[in-house]
């Protein structure tokens, strides 16, 4: 197993004044990866420090063994690491056809027209929709575009902040259905999630966030089992 | 002539007339606001450097000043792209009020630049009087007229395309609407303002052309049409550079037929008092509908 993404000794905020302390973690290739913890733990801001988005003080982020602490947002994407923020992660006055052709700018694939098609069948409910306004949409369509997008770019790993955050039980668990298709089709994920337990169950590695730094990291479903995770951060409840 | 013909005549033709040039300015005042997210009071004053760019052309160039339409769009484009630079982007950062007293300033200085190269009187274009285009022997409408109402449904479409159907035009859209999004998404947002100023400056300058051939070129001609344009932008939805076209041809009709003899025989304003027509409409959408009439962003 490689690891895709390694992040050693990250430090990083805003306004300089640090919210993550000396995050060190790896993430395998081809595996869904879940972070939880409580509210301001930094799981948030350690997913936009990963993607330049925040003021690292210290640390570097690794991907495919290429060091992209100093790169910019945008040099990201053709990179080959595509993000969902939490909020705001949809162009509202864009057709879902024009928000999933914006996704290709940045990294133009070969053949559009086949991502375009992989693209909706992972999304069918968004194909006959492709002309409608995604400002439009319910929350939980809106998702799909906004990772439909994301995903136009084929990213080898796609960070999501809170994918399923507002969304009714039926959407939730459709997306993380989806979120297991994603994985299928090769594409690492990072996620941030509030819904941690059912998280978890699709997750194959689990990191626990405290005050911005690494609590414990194990295998979503050691994170299950562990009875002081449960305690702490699961509600207490048997999974 | 009937009543119907002495309206188009004399108050629909040139109502659409002043209304392309209110559009053709609303339109960049419009993207600039919803891309750089401030409102641009040095626009008026890009059109004047526009329509110097080709009033000078035509000194040294025996060609009709609308075929010399590129020199004044390279010099209003590269003077938007130079302002930019010096004047606006080091202040992005900061609260827009500064980038909008900083535009005031630039306005300043095109103003002064264009007394200083161009000098303070009325120039034209054409000396003389040329005749009217005479239609199914009943309509006469200056040719200018007709040239700038034709060009200006032009532009609207090429516009309209390129919003929609071009990758840098769905990117200024995309900005416009999430501009931090955008930037996730891989965009390149600095690109998306060049053009911004691109399409801003040369709508302007066209604009700027028009205006200075409909009456004469001095340094105050864009600083004038100022009002008109914000509140055409304003009326189209702040951010929606079509909705600022219709805006632009709603005020200038607006303005012109408020000074038909609707009542009687004399004007229902006094045509001196016209520009307050403008003035009423963007005040009563400010208050009613402050998101204009394509659903654009709240100022």
């Amino acid at each position: 197993m490689n690891n895709l993404l390694s992040v050693s000794g990250l430090t990083a905020g805003y306004g300089g004044a640090p919210v993550i302390h000396d995050i060190c973690l790896d993430f395998v290739e081809h595996q869904i990866a879940v972070i939880i913890g409580p509210n301001g733990a930094g799981k948030s801001t350690l997913l936009k420090t990963i993607f330049s988005l925040t003021e690292k003080s210290d640390g570097t982020v690794n991907f495919k063994g290429g060091d992209i602490s100093t790169l910019k947002t945008s040099q990201l994407v053709p990179l080959g690491i595509s993000a969902v923020p939490q909020s705001r992660n949809i162009f509202p006055t864009l057709t879902i056809e024009e928000n999933l052709d914006i996704g290709t700018y940045a990294a133009p694939p070969e053949d559009k027209a086949a991502v375009r098609n992989k693209v909706l069948n992972l999304f069918p409910d968004l194909a006959d929709k492709l002309d409608q306004p995604a400002g439009e949409l319910s929350g939980g369509q809106r998702q799909m575009v906004a990772m439909g997008r994301a995903l136009m770019s084929e990213p080898s790993l796609l960070l999501l902040d809170e994918p399923t955050a507002g969304l009714s039980p039926a959407y939730l668990e459709k997306i993380f259905d989806l979120l297991l298709d994603i994985r299928n089709n090769g594409v690492t994920i990072i996620m941030v999630e509030q819904n941690a337990k059912q998280a978890l169950r699709i997750a194959d590695q689990g990191h626990v966030l405290v005050n911005g730094r690494c609590f414990v990291s194990n295998s979503g479903a050691a994170l299950l089992a562990d009875e002081e995770v449960r305690r702490l951060f699961l509600g207490g409840v048997a999974a | 002539m009937s009543e119907v013909v002495f309206f188009i005549n004399l108050y629909l033709v040139p109502g659409l007339t002043i209304g392309a040039v209110y559009a053709l300015g609303a339109v960049g005042i419009s993207m600039i606001f919803g891309i750089l997210r401030f409102a641009h009071f040095a626009h008026g004053d890009l059109m004047t450097i526009g329509g110097y760019g080709v009033l000078t052309a035509v000194w040294f160039i025996p060609l009709h000043p609308l075929l010399l339409l590129p020199f004044g769009i390279a010099l209003a484009v590269g003077a938007a792209l130079t302002v930019d630079k010096f004047f606006y982007r080091p202040l992005r950062q900061l609260p827009t009020i500064y980038t909008v007293i900083s535009s005031f300033g630039v306005a300043l200085i095109f103003r002064s630049v264009a007394q200083l190269f161009w000098s303070s009187g009325n120039q034209v274009f054409i000396p003389g009087i040329r005749p009217p285009l005479v239609l199914f022997d009943t309509f006469r409408i200056a040719t200018l007229h007709a040239q700038v109402i034709v060009l200006t449904i032009v532009i609207a479409i090429a516009l309209h395309l390129f919003l929609s159907r071009s990758q840098m035009g769905r990117s200024m859209r995309a900005v416009s609407d999430e501009p931090e999004l955008a930037a996730i998404a891989g965009l390149d947002t600095d690109k998306v303002v060049r053009w911004t100023w691109i399409i801003g400056a040369s709508l302007a300058a066209t604009a700027g052309v028009f205006a200075g051939m409909d009456t004469s070129m001095h340094p105050n001609l864009g600083w004038n049409l100022l009002l008109p344009m914000f509140a055409a932008a304003i009326l189209g939805g702040i951010g929606k550079p079509m909705g600022a076209m219709a805006g632009g041809l709603i005020i200038g009709l607006a303005e012109e037929l408020a000074t038909y003899p609707w009542i009687g025989t004399d004007p229902f304003i006094s045509p001196s008092y016209k520009s307050a027509v403008a003035f009423l409409f963007m005040v009563g959408l400010l208050l009613f509908r402050p998101q204009g009439l394509f659903k654009g962003r709240l100022l």
